[in-house]
């Protein structure tokens, strides 16, 4: 349906405020609100998830190449995941929360109400465009609010199979899809939203806030950064190697937020490329480059003079098919361009250090990640990792399995990111929280108002501190 | 020119400094954080006599009145995040599912770094504090910007704070609308705000440079829906709680005190006749010779309020009081019976001792009265009305909801203080505080020992089938699946 209207009119400010316009009237009307419509909805992406598997597979295929199994698994097992938890709390979720009262609200009840901020702006990036665009909107729907979701362009294929399917299996009156590119989203980004969700880089990022800004209203940003590897020695290389190996190339081919961008190590593990080198990924089970930008981008990256010399392993690539082979290179000069930005990409450089510890200097004095991880055996070594690198989130002896997890909060700290969701967070990323009080017109005490006099001050002072002989002896006079 | 980049030099150098002593890792210690907040209780209870001149002479406040609103609260939040405070340091373990062999998983609070308070200017000392409290707690470096228009208060806490805290990692910076926006312009790792929201939209603008979170307590017009009370004692507190939160928070200066009344018609008249009766008692026949009622913070926003009575309509439905003298600054406590809807006084955030009533035909007419205008920080309801309790909780949105009373949330520390829409993002209090100047991130902990072999390429059916029962957490389907008894499920040919 929006893709229809598309070829008949450019979506611009006037057709993005009416669209806002007609979801504040679903959303004032209240069907969001109930129970009933939120399940309904979140059942309606579970069948259409389960119902399209494969439209979603070759997609993702045209988009990006992807391989079959990481778009199965990834991307609609993931979502299938995250609906069905939905599902299973969403009553507990929109349960009040009663919280306890002390002696200076004496007598009263409280609780604290989630409500709907009510009309919500996702915006989602396009490495993995089926579940950034939806995993949200999983989220907003279970918070009761009405969504536009603006999918990337830069995975078209998704982008029309979502505005086609959402339109099939949602309520269209308080769920729609905007497709296109800058000046649909410049249209979308001027108009007043209850709250933007926005995935990608750090630099739209920026637009985005500030956007939101003008309208006072609240932001998610799930961003990136270059998200570092620390290999210890003592450990089983194997496995770790197995790990960081399908963290990165396993996802997207390294075009992932949280794939490992680099690996910090000290000297004495140059056997590292002889495991890459029996690396099982030489074959058609990985993503492409997303397009010849990206492509550019990441050849600019490889053949800069300082680094072109360090590649160890791989360094193939076919501009025709937009495909770069797993590489990696070994002791890359930290001012080369490819340690300054976000890879993105299936480059990576391995960075040694004299001693472990020194890597931590090295990550803290960069922007903080989106994630950090670190292989090691050693107790102190993994308690000084974790209390002292700040990123959006750590895992020891593994790369992005906290992505799965949905008791996690999942978001970026810093140039990462502002705000989480997933599980129970993505409810709480799009409510307010409303504190509720309930007192009764009893238990007013004299004190509170004027005329105000120093006898009130005292009793003010032992109340407020809380003890009862205080409040006793301000009572007689005394203090 | 030069004098100013000189100053803003002056100023990098300054953060650096902080910068590097938050680096250094001594604010993230719990014995830090403990000794900041002790010295905040012996800053409150020390200077407390010298608090309350500054805001006598800032505000015209009486002690009663500082003690309950600024200090009084203070010492309950400091103590309240000393108790907490290992708790809260301590983090949540997250439930995993059974599959998770051998992992943990924990959500770790960490401070955000080097952090920015500014503050306002009718709870020059609460509102500055307050915040600083959650930001010390959470381990952060903290520079605090006490507005300009309470200078006593800001001189105080800039002189005291280096001498209770930690004058390396916690600094006041005292200036105007010029070193607020020099501030803004430099890189926190968080921003708390609390003023207006045109302000605040200049802060929130200046923090998506970099990508500063923030945290905004704003304002806006909080109504309080008066129902027919049939018990005449439940009239009397109903009014008195009305009135005590208009006129007795810094003189109606208070975002979240009470800016009109909704009430129907027929009660209207018994309502107003009610509150001369209270007014009197409250404030005498002279309010001026009270000392119970402050003043206004200023010149500029006494002529403000002057004009919002210029309008002949406005200034014919005073029922009460209107008296005003420029020299002291004072405003009599003053109530107006429906106003015309378009006037100033009825657009824009009061902020004073003037206190319209709006009469409707029904009282749930209050609903859509309320929910036609931008969301305010607090609702307050009088009422016994069990429907109509129902209602204004889920069909209006605001900060808080309080029934019966009014403004007393701010004392509460189990609940989030906070506003939506225009009235700001954000919350604090309590523990609120704490999670507020936080990043929680993410722990999760593997063994070597255990990997699911099928997470690794090459990829095939089998795997694939493995994965699915993975994640629907289906123990059988794997154990089966790996024994080959179970036929790999795909719903279309190819590949």
């Amino acid at each position: 349906m929006a893709g229809e209207d598309k070829k008949q009119q450019p979506f611009d400010s006037k057709a993005a405020s009416s669209l806002v316009a007609e979801l504040r009237g679903a959303f004032a009307s209240g069907t969001t609100r109930s129970y009933q419509w939120r399940e309904s909805q979140l059942r309606g992406l579970l069948r259409m998830t389960d119902e399209h598997e494969q439209d979603i597979v070759a997609a993702l295929r045209s988009d990006l190449g992807k391989p079959e199994l990481e778009s199965v698994l990834y991307e609609a097992a993931m979502l299938r995941n995250s609906c069905k938890f939905a599902l299973k709390e969403l009553q507990r979720w929109m349960m009040p929360e009663k919280v306890k009262t002390s002696l200076t609200t004496f007598p009263s009840s409280a609780e604290i109400v989630s409500e709907p901020l009510g009309v919500v702006l996702i915006i989602s990036a396009w490495n993995y465009p089926y579940l950034l665009s939806l995993d949200p909107v999983v989220g907003a729907i279970a918070a009761g609010n009405a969504v536009v979701l603006k999918p990337s362009e830069i995975a078209p294929a998704t982008s029309a199979l979502l505005a086609k399917l959402l339109g099939e299996y949602m309520d269209s009156s308080s769920i729609r899809v905007v497709e296109g590119a800058v000046p649909e989203t410049t249209a979308l980004l001027e108009q007043k939203w209850d709250k933007i969700f926005y995935t990608g880089n750090g630099r739209v990022g920026r637009i985005v806030m500030a956007a939101a800004a003008k309208h006072l209203t609240p932001v998610v940003l799930e961003l990136g950064g270059k998200s570092p590897v620390v290999v210890d020695s003592g450990i089983n290389l194997q496995i770790a190697c197995r790990r960081i190996i399908v963290g990165k190339w396993g996802n997207n081919n390294g075009q992932a937020c949280i794939a490992s961008d680099y690996i910090i190590t000290t000297k004495d593990l140059n056997e590292l490329e002889t495991f890459y080198g029996k690396n099982p990924l030489e074959s058609k089970d990985l993503s492409r480059i997303v397009n010849s930008d990206h492509f550019t981008r990441l050849t600019k990256l490889l053949d800069e003079d300082k680094v072109s010399k360090k590649v160890v392993y791989g360094g193939e690539r076919d501009p025709t098919k937009l495909q770069i082979a797993p590489t990696i290179l070994l002791d890359v000069p930290r001012d080369s361009l490819i340690m300054n930005e976000e890879i993105f990409g299936p480059l990576l450089p391995i960075l040694t250090v004299d001693k472990l510890e020194e890597s931590f200097d090295i990550i803290n004095s960069g922007a903080k990640p989106l994630a950090a991880y670190i292989f090691t055996n050693d107790k102190k070594l993994k308690e000084h990792f974790v209390n002292n690198v700040s990123a959006g989130g750590l895992v020891v002896n593994d790369t992005t399995v906290h992505l799965a997890v949905h008791a996690l909060p999942f978001g970026g700290v810093g140039e990462s990111g502002i705000g989480a969701y997933h599980g129970k967070f993505s409810f709480d990323a799009f409510s307010h929280k409303k504190a509720v009080v309930y007192r009764s017109f009893m238990g007013d005490a004299a004190i509170r108002y004027p005329p105000y006099t120093n006898g009130k001050l005292r009793l003010m002072k032992a109340l407020l501190g809380g003890s009862i002989l205080g409040i006793l002896r301000a009572l007689f006079g005394r203090s | 020119m030069e004098e100013e980049t000189e100053a803003l030099e002056e100023m990098e150098r300054e953060l650096e400094e902080m910068r590097e002593c938050y680096r250094s890792g001594r604010t993230m210690e719990a014995s830090w954080r403990k000794s900041q907040l002790k010295g905040l209780l012996r800053l409150l209870r020390e200077r407390e006599e010298e608090i309350f001149r500054a805001l006598h002479q800032d505000l015209g406040k009486h002690p009663a009145e500082a003690y309950r609103d600024e200090i009084g609260s203070l010492i309950k939040s400091v103590n309240y995040a000393l108790d907490g405070l290992k708790r809260w340091m301590s983090g949540n373990k997250a439930k995993l599912p059974r599959i998770a062999l051998l992992t943990t998983a924990k959500i770790l609070p960490e401070p955000l770094g080097l952090v920015l308070v500014i503050s306002s200017w009718n709870f020059p000392i609460g509102l500055s504090l307050e915040p600083l409290i959650g930001a010390l707690a959470a381990g952060n470096a903290v520079v605090l910007k006490p507005s300009e228009l309470a200078p006593e208060c800001s001189s105080l806490l800039a002189n005291a704070i280096p001498y209770y805290l930690d004058d390396k990692a916690v600094k006041v910076i005292q200036g105007g609308p010029g070193i607020g926006e020099r501030l803004l312009h430099k890189k926190w790792d968080k921003i708390f705000f609390t003023g207006s929201a045109r302000i605040g939209r200049k802060v929130i603008a200046a923090a998506a440079e970099h990508l500063t979170p923030v945290t905004l307590e704003l304002g806006g017009k909080c109504p309080a829906v008066i129902d027919t009370l049939s018990s005449s004692f439940d009239r009397k507190v109903a009014v008195q709680r009305v009135l005590g939160a208009k006129f007795s928070f810094s003189a109606g200066q208070a975002c979240i005190g009470v800016d009109y009344v909704l009430v129907e018609k027929k009660f209207s008249s018994a309502l107003v006749e009610l509150m001369k009766v209270v007014m009197k008692k409250m404030f005498g026949e002279s309010p001026r010779e009270s000392q119970s009622v402050a003043r206004i913070v200023n010149k500029h926003h006494f002529l403000r309020l002057r004009s919002l009575l210029l309008d002949p309509l406005v200034k014919s439905s005073i029922v009460y009081g209107g008296s005003m003298d420029e020299e002291s600054l004072f405003i009599e406590p003053t109530i107006l019976m429906d106003p015309p809807l378009q006037a100033a006084i009825m657009m824009d955030e009061i902020f004073g001792p003037l206190l319209p009533i709006v009469t409707l035909n029904k009282i749930e007419d209050s609903i859509e009265f309320i929910n036609s205008r931008p969301k305010p920080l607090a609702i307050y309801v009088f009422t016994k009305d069990e429907p109509l309790r129902r209602s204004m909780v889920s069909k209006t949105s605001s900060g808080s909801i309080v029934f019966n009373d009014a403004i007393i949330q701010y004392l509460a520390d189990t609940l989030p203080f906070g506003g939506i829409g225009e009235s700001g993002m954000g919350r604090y209090h309590g523990k609120f505080s704490f999670d507020t100047f936080s990043h929680q991130k993410a722990v999760v902990r593997r063994s070597f020992l255990v990997d699911f072999w099928f997470r690794f390429p090459p990829w095939n059916d089998h795997k694939l089938q493995l994965f699915r029962s993975s994640y629907h957490y289906d123990y059988l389907g794997i154990v089966l699946t790996v024994l080959g008894l179970k036929r790999t499920n795909r719903a279309s040919k190819g590949i």
